[in-house]
């Protein structure tokens, strides 16, 4: 399931969703971005995602086809909310179902570090009352590279 | 016709979010590129390859990409989701 909204989500109903689908699995492994109040030293009121609809989920498929090539995994479930979001909201949730944690652990990583580098979304924050569009780290960057070896 | 579309930052510096462009024949990304930074000072400075990437009817583009009519092409800065 790959889904762009802004409505929020419910991590325990994801959760059960993902279970009740994967007999087969003995893991899951559930990964959940949030809006944090300060980033780079600066404190954040608000946050704004934008992302390019057309894209947006031909490349979250993409990647969790590649996923799904690389690792042993059940399901990958992938929801990244849009829109103005308040402190503390979740952003992003994407959540793996595997026979063994190995492969889930790895399998979620790896989306992550993809969807971080790959997909278009882009976030605008609130700083003092300043709207400021973020600038890509190059963190996430060394994180996609280590797939890359 | 291609239809141009810009995204985050780089849509708010040039204040534009759609563009109708005519092509008389098949242009790459780097010549589009040029054309652009024709339409003044801001379109040069932030259609450079260091702020803008560009996709091709939403697949990641490179310069030799070749733009045929009925194409969308978007430019936008690096990503930041997730």
């Amino acid at each position: 399931m790959i889904k762009v909204c802004t409505e929020d989500f419910d991590l325990g109903l994801l959760t059960n969703e993902l279970r009740q689908k994967s007999p087969q699995s003995g893991a899951i492994v559930n990964f959940v971005g949030l809006v944090r109040d300060i980033n780079h030293g600066q404190s954040v009121s608000k946050l704004f995602l934008e992302h390019y609809p057309a894209m947006t989920e031909k490349v979250l498929t993409d990647i969790c086809s590649r996923a799904k090539a690389r690792f042993s995994v059940d399901h990958i479930d992938v929801i990244h909310r849009v829109g103005e979001l308040d402190l503390n909201s979740q952003i992003v949730y994407v959540g793996v179902s595997a026979m063994h944690r190995g492969d889930a652990f790895n399998c979620c990583e790896y989306v992550m570090d993809y969807l971080k580098s790959e997909a278009p979304f882009w976030k605008k924050e609130s700083q003092h009352g300043q709207q400021v569009w973020l600038d890509a780290n190059p963190t996430d960057v060394a994180a996609k590279a280590r797939w890359e070896q | 016709m291609i239809t141009l579309l810009f995204f985050g930052r780089l849509r708010e510096l040039l204040d534009c979010q759609r563009l109708p462009l005519e092509i008389t024949s098949a242009v790459d990304v780097a010549s589009l590129r040029q054309q652009l930074a024709d339409k003044g000072p801001h379109w040069q400075e932030f259609l450079s390859l260091q702020h803008a990437l560009v996709a091709v009817n939403q697949t990641m583009a490179q310069e030799q990409t070749m733009i045929n009519d009925g194409d969308e092409v978007a430019f936008f800065p690096p990503v930041t989701g997730g």
